[in-house]
């Protein structure tokens, strides 16, 4: 190899990695927006603000027929509770369906933790739900087609069509789908999409008293809280799946996941 | 070639002729894929409708603002509320969605438990939400066995205004 050649390679290797870096780099969301109008739902939750009263669980279960005493539920609420002495705790009894009504932690299988005031250094809430990817694994490993997702971004089930294999509720990262015990197939958060189409908000972001989950346009910048889904520091869960979920959390952790 | 080679071959092309046959006829004309491409979003475009036509229960009376609609008929409750206090909850978290209330169904349930109150005011010490805006009691201790209700006012919980 001689020099010139040497100095040839050398060049197209440095512009070929810089290429894809620059792209990122200048990632302006507004400017992508412009170019595709339209509807794109989104979802942002503010940890701060949700105090656990698991209200949006109950709506949404009497909302879109969610028996209330089965142990399924299409959103949940999760404490996370971390200790001064270096302990983390998670629970979220029956989806925190009537809220933590207890101050100690449900560790599962009729064992509970007391925890001393003293002792808690942060704790907080995490509402979650479908996050509505945007490459849902769910709709991609589905048999028969009976689960997709529609030009607005909302991820759905076709329950006529849906034979009940499974596959998607495996599939989902997030624990987001279950098995519906009076349709017999796959369920999950629609978004409420017969509330958001008539110009409503879905019942869970009408029940939060405390404005800790709110959803919007994505694609219409002028939306308060596309703006601030812009503007926040959000962060996204289990970003490493390359699922690209829509919904945006304010103040996670790294252990929420 | 021979016929060894033609007869498996002819029945296994019957085979596939018979199941695109049967896929012509059984699969809903309008299946198709949309923005999202056949990975993604390959499905029945009339499902779509059918989730659309879901009935709604909740009426858009809750959120961050006051229940207007009820104050025509329950004008004590609704004036009882302040925005400090339980003016934020909606009146259908406690007493459930209100559908077409009052022709269908023509009352709400009212439920009386103490569970509803402590889904907010157990006392958790959790500095980091916004939880440690909502006063706290220990059910154990704060008047254990009867109902919050027989002391307090949900629809306005203000303690100066107790009436006893
Ligand atoms: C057009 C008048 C009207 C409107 C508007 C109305 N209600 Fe009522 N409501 C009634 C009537 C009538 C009853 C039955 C009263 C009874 O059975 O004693 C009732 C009963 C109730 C009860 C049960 C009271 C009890 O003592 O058992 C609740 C709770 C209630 N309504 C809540 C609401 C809420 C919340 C709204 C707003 C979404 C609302 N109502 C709007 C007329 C109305
Ligand atoms: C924090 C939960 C909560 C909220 C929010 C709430 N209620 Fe109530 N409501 C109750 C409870 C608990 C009772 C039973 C009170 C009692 O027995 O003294 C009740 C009773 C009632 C009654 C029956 C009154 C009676 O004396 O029988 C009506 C009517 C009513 N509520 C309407 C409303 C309306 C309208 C709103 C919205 C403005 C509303 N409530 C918001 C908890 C709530
Ligand atoms: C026997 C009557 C009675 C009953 C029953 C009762 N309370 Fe109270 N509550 C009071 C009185 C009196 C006060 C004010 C004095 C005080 O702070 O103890 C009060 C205060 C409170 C406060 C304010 C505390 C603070 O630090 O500001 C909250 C919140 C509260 N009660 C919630 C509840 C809940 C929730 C229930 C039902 C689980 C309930 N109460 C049942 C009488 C009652
Ligand atoms: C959705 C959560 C929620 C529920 C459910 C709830 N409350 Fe409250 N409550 C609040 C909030 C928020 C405040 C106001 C806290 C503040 O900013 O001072 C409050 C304040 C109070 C206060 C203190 C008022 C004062 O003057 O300081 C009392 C007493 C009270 N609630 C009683 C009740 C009772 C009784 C019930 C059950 C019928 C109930 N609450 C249900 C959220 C709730």
């Amino acid at each position: 190899m001689n020099r010139r050649d040497f100095l040839k390679g050398t060049i197209v290797v440095i512009a070929g990695a810089a290429v894809p870096l620059s792209s990122l780099e200048f990632f302006d969301p507004c400017e992508v927006l412009a170019v595709n109008p339209g509807i794109h739902w989104a979802f942002l939750v503010d940890t701060y603000k949700c105090v656990g009263c698991g209200f949006c669980v109950k709506a949404c279960k009497l909302e879109n027929d969610v028996p209330l005493e089965a142990k399924v539920t299409r959103t949940w609420v999760e404490r996370y509770v971390y200790t001064r002495d270096g302990h983390q705790y998670v629970d979220s009894p029956d989806g925190a369906l009537q809220g933590f009504p207890e101050p100690r932690i449900d560790m599962g299988l009729g064992e509970f933790k007391e925890i001393e005031p003293d002792n808690v250094g942060k704790a907080f809430f995490v509402p979650k739900l479908c996050n509505h990817c945007d490459t849902p694994p769910c709709t991609q490993v589905c048999p028969v087609g009976a689960t997709y997702k529609n030009d607005e971004g909302v991820v759905l089930v076709d329950r006529s069509w849906c034979i009940g294999c499974g596959y998607c509720i495996m599939a989902c990262p997030y624990g987001a789908r279950y098995f519906h015990p009076v349709y017999k197939v796959a369920d999950k958060c629609t978004l409420c999409y017969h509330r958001i189409t008539k110009g409503l908000p879905p019942a869970c972001v009408e029940a939060c008293p405390f404005g800790a989950r709110k959803i919007c346009n994505i694609q219409d910048s002028n939306d308060p809280v596309t703006r601030l889904i812009l503007s926040e520091r959000v962060g996204i869960l289990k970003e490493e799946f390359g699922t690209r979920p829509q919904a945006f959390y304010i103040g996670l952790t790294a252990e929420v996941r | 070639m021979k016929n060894h080679v033609w007869r498996p071959l002819s029945v296994a092309l019957a085979l596939v002729a018979a199941i695109l046959l049967f896929r012509y006829f059984y699969v809903p004309k309008d299946f198709g894929s949309g923005k999202y491409g056949f990975m993604y979003s390959y499905h029945r475009q009339a499902d779509e409708e059918q989730w659309k036509n879901m009935p709604v229960r909740y009426q858009n009376t809750g959120g961050q603002q006051m229940h207007e609609s009820c104050r025509e008929c329950h004008a004590e409750e609704v004036a009882g509320r302040t925005k400090e206090l339980h003016g934020i909850i909606a009146c259908e978290d406690c007493h459930g969605p209100a559908r077409n209330h009052p022709d269908d169904p023509e009352t709400l349930p009212v439920d009386r438990g103490r569970d509803l109150c402590l889904r907010c005011h157990t006392s958790l010490s959790y500095i980091t939400s916004d939880r440690k805006r909502i006063p706290g009691i220990d059910a154990k201790e704060h008047n254990p066995g009867s109902e919050c209700v027989e002391c307090h006012n949900p629809h306005n919980p203000r303690l100066e205004d107790m009436q006893r």
